[in-house]
């Protein structure tokens, strides 16, 4: 068997089902949002081919200004707080025992691929006022009775930090798990303590991946769509679902395919800017 | 008469030459070596052979039946790999059987003959071991059966002996040529071990920088090799600048050697092997003596090794211990190069780094 | 002193990340129709109710058959393209390769759009086979890299050495990198069938009006109020997705799939 450019028909063959599937099934619908993006609305029924640039206008008003805003924000403060905490974390889990890591990150994964409904309704139900959390703080007599955390900004901000935790952690593992432990070492007998070694020598070596995984973490959040609905206020809703609104309870597809090329451009930007920060490591 | 020819064999990679125009005449049941330095081609030559790299230019024909095309599924050769690849999946049994089991033998037709093969490379009952059970040695038995399962047309072996120790290797080479020999299948192993490939060899294609230099017989490469090259790579040799200076003549440094074969002028390099350079009595006259000063002597055991410097040429001469001169360091010897041990080479030219 | 409070960190995070589900797990057990916890009585009924109400047992059962199917089909288109990229040297078709990774990337909403778009263009908005096929192009991703990384570890000089025994290119992947390949095509499987078994706003998207997927079910009666059976389906769904990994992990080399060296390393 030889490697090198397939020439006859059956040669490329294999290919043929993957591209036309990929091509019929993800091209043409992307393809297509966009060209709905600038179609016209037709109120009552759906949308005629059109090339106005009216819906990406009404991105321009104060109420869209303001969801893109939060929705940006809480992305932003969402990737710090995973990252914060899921990068010492994940220090700690790519020196573990190897058993113990295979269950950790069952754990990681299982939680990860929980629905948003499930995490959702969880933590409802963590920080509701009958079944909630502070019934034990309660019980501990550090509250008088029992109340209600959600919804609320706090409640949406923890929810969406959980959902992201497992994600973060699963980006950054695999820079973690290959970082050189001689580094470490080096450092220890050149005389830093553990957590010395860790800030002026883990960090600063990945500080391109930790980059890298913000940027993730935050197009991740942005992403987030249920969570807002049932953790937070109608004031918390973000892009995301925003653009579900439009296009299925205002039957606006025009402007929902607006906002959601939209978002696409800001995601592609920052993925495409997170892909440049983890070559230059690459480099270095 | 029907053989494996290679006609104009040539390899590039964009603007690398990995193999230059190699053309080869192997007739039926020979054991040849492709032998050479690491990156010299000979790896790529071989697999050129077995059809698993697509030649940029030339020809090659096995019994007049041209196959430059024939993909490596329908040659019919056997082939050991460097890294073996045995089927990590299947028994040492199961490897060996494979090639009939994709032909469609039936599974007792398979344990048969996976038997009779693992008979014939002595590792008989290993049928059902895994193959991460077996020792290096094993494997490379296991490694040569599967190969030979077809009884192929040609077999080919690339460096299969360098992952095993020095000891186990020796004896593998005494074994592989014994197995050859009794079944007379045409053979070409790549090595860049000389000794190796002096040990199996009927034929050695010395290779460097993608270029054959000379295919021989072991004891004709080694007696009379082609250029500097094959004359440094095989053994140890001591190379000598000349100039003819009359018929038969040739100037060296620190004096004049007669010699036949020489050409009627011009520059000529000379070799000739350090066993073949002898000690002679300080001063003692005869044909083809040079005068220098000992510079250096070490016991090797069987042998005593001298380094004579002649007029700033190092000379280097092998004795046996009774016949050690009794010179120290520093004093005065006389070296004699007899004419039927000198090798004329074209000047210049490459050497072996 | 260290250990110890590595130790202490490592509970806690573990702690955190289960207390949600170990709340919903225990009023999952209420005896009453009420959202109590510590539970109020102990009782199996609602996860009984999951499995005998016929809206509940329709929604596990459309969400079970539209998680196999579309892995199915998922691995079916990241199989081809991947041992495509891996035997021919063919640096066009990367294209298609970062195709599938794309939407993996991008907010989920968009690619949810993309196919409401699409779907409803060509009239077909609503038939339940719409959300396979849009789960499995939507998920492509997870078999693409698992299989990628799998045909990545096949040795070469293995396909080598089938080709020189005789075996043409349909005979070596049948008989040499298909069974090398299989723990990744599984686990490839695995992932795109988990997270379709989760998948919320694709499905709500694209046929969230005819066919009641266990996530659509679950919101869907959160608007009207709690009943203790969602608690039941959600535990039921977190020991489902947890016993896949768990199998994962104990049949291949998971922290290699999730991007560590081999073990040998």
């Amino acid at each position: 068997m030889i490697r090198r450019a397939p020439r006859s028909l059956a040669e490329h063959a294999p290919i043929l089902f993957p591209a036309l599937m990929l091509i019929v099934f993800f091209v043409i619908p992307f393809s297509l949002m966009i060209a709905v993006s600038v179609a016209r609305r037709v109120p009552g029924g759906f949308y005629e081919p059109d090339f106005v640039f009216a819906n990406y206008e009404r991105f321009l008003t104060a109420f869209f200004g303001g969801v893109l805003a939060f929705s940006l924000e809480l992305a932003g403060l969402v990737a710090v707080l995973a990252v914060g905490v899921a990068f010492p974390f994940t220090y700690r889990l790519a020196r573990l025992p190897r058993a113990a890591q295979v269950r950790w990150l069952v754990f990681l994964l299982s939680i990860l691929s929980l629905s948003e409904v499930i995490i959702g309704f969880a933590w409802s139900t963590l920080l509701s006022r009958t079944a909630g959390i502070t019934n034990l703080f309660v019980a501990l007599g550090l509250m008088a009775e029992a109340q209600s955390l959600t919804p609320s900004f706090g409640a949406l901000l923890a929810g969406m930090v959980y959902q992201a935790f497992p994600y973060t952690v699963l980006v950054l593992y695999p820079a973690l798990a290959r970082l050189d432990p001689s580094l470490v070492e080096a450092a220890r007998t050149l005389g830093s303590s553990p957590v010395r070694a860790f800030f002026t020598v883990v960090v600063p070596a990945l500080r391109s991946t930790i980059v890298a995984t913000l940027i993730m973490a935050f197009v991740f959040a942005l992403g987030s769509y249920l969570l807002p609905q049932l953790l937070g206020r109608p004031q918390h809703w973000t892009l995301s679902v925003l653009i579900t609104d439009q296009a299925i309870y205002q039957s606006n597809m025009p402007f929902a395919a607006a906002m959601a090329v939209f978002l696409v451009l800001v995601s592609l930007a920052l993925v495409a800017l997170a892909l440049l920060a983890g070559r230059r490591k690459e480099e270095a | 008469m029907s053989a494996l020819v290679l006609d104009g064999l040539t390899k590039r990679y964009g603007s690398f030459v990995a193999v230059h125009g190699a053309s080869l005449r192997i007739p039926h049941g020979r054991f040849v070596c492709l032998l050479g330095p690491s990156g010299c081609g000979k790896t790529t030559l071989l697999r050129m052979i077995a059809g698993l790299e697509e030649p940029s230019g030339g020809r090659l024909s096995i019994d007049d039946r041209d196959i430059t095309d024939t993909p490596a599924h329908k040659r019919e050769f056997g082939m050991v790999f460097q890294s073996l690849a045995l089927f990590p999946h299947l028994t040492a049994g199961e490897n060996i059987a494979y090639p009939l089991r994709i032909r469609g033998a039936s599974s007792a037709e398979q344990r048969r003959r996976a038997g009779e093969l693992l008979e014939l490379v002595r590792l008989p009952g290993a049928a059902d071991r895994p193959v991460s059970k077996l020792s290096g040695g094993q494997r490379q038995r296991v490694a040569i059966a599967r190969a030979l399962a077809l009884e192929p047309k040609l077999f080919l072996l690339d460096e299969p002996l360098s992952a095993l120790d020095a000891k186990l290797r020796e004896a593998m080479q005494i074994e592989l040529k014994q197995l050859q020999r009794r079944l007379g299948v045409t053979t070409i192993v790549v090595t860049h071990d000389q000794r190796e490939a002096m040990t199996m060899a009927d034929m050695v294609v010395v290779m460097s920088q993608g270029r054959i230099h000379q295919a021989a017989p072991p004891m004709e490469v080694y007696r009379r090799p082609a250029d500097a090259f094959v004359a440094d790579f095989i053994g140890l040799t001591n190379l000598l600048d000349g100039a003819v200076a009359a018929p038969g003549v040739v100037a060296v440094p620190g004096g004049t050697l007669a010699l036949p074969d020489l050409p009627p002028q011009g520059r000529v390099l000379l070799s000739i092997r350090p066993e073949d350079v002898l000690l002679r009595p300080t001063g003692e006259a005869g044909p083809n003596r040079l005068h220098g000063t000992l510079s250096f002597v070490r016991d090797l055991g069987a042998s005593v090794e001298f380094r004579v410097d002649v007029a700033g040429t190092e000379i280097i001469a092998l004795a046996r211990p009774q016949d050690r001169p009794a010179v120290e360091p520093g004093g005065a010897v006389t070296v004699e190069l007899p004419a039927s041990a000198c090798v004329v080479l074209p000047p210049g030219g490459e050497r072996p780094s | 002193m260290a250990r110890k409070l590595n130790a202490f960190i490592a509970g806690l995070i573990a702690l955190l990340l289960s207390a949600p589900i170990l709340v919903v797990a225990g009023v999952s057990v209420n005896a009453k129709r009420s959202l109590d916890f510590p539970p109020k009585g102990f009782s199996l009924a609602w996860y009984a109710e999951v499995f005998t109400d016929p809206g509940w047992r329709g929604a596990l059962v459309a969400s079970l058959v539209v998680a196999v199917l579309s892995a199915a089909l998922a691995v079916a288109i990241a199989f081809p393209l991947a041992w495509f990229l891996w035997r021919w040297r063919a640096p066009w078709a990367r294209a298609f390769e970062m195709l599938g990774m794309t939407p993996f990337i991008l907010p989920p909403v968009i690619t949810a759009l993309g196919f409401l778009s699409f779907w409803t263009t060509f009239d077909q908005y609503g038939a339940p086979w719409t959300v396979v096929v849009s789960h499995a192009v939507f998920f492509v991703t997870l078999p693409l890299v698992t299989l990628s990384m799998g045909f990545a570890a096949v040795d070469r000089s293995y396909v080598e050495a089938a080709s020189t025994m005789g075996a043409d290119d349909r005979t070596v992947l049948r008989t040499v990198v298909m069974p090398l390949v299989r723990p990744y095509v599984i686990s490839g499987f695995a992932f795109a069938f988990v997270l379709s078994l989760n998948e919320y706003i694709v499905a709500y998207m694209v046929v969230g009006f005819t066919l009641e997927t266990l996530p659509i079910k679950i919101f869907n009666a959160l608007r009207y109020g709690y009943t203790p059976t969602m608690a039941a389906v959600t535990v039921l769904f977190v020991l489902l997705t947890g016993l896949v990994f768990g199998l994962i992990a104990r049949f291949g080399d998971l922290p290699r799939l999730l991007g560590a060296w081999a073990r040998h390393d």
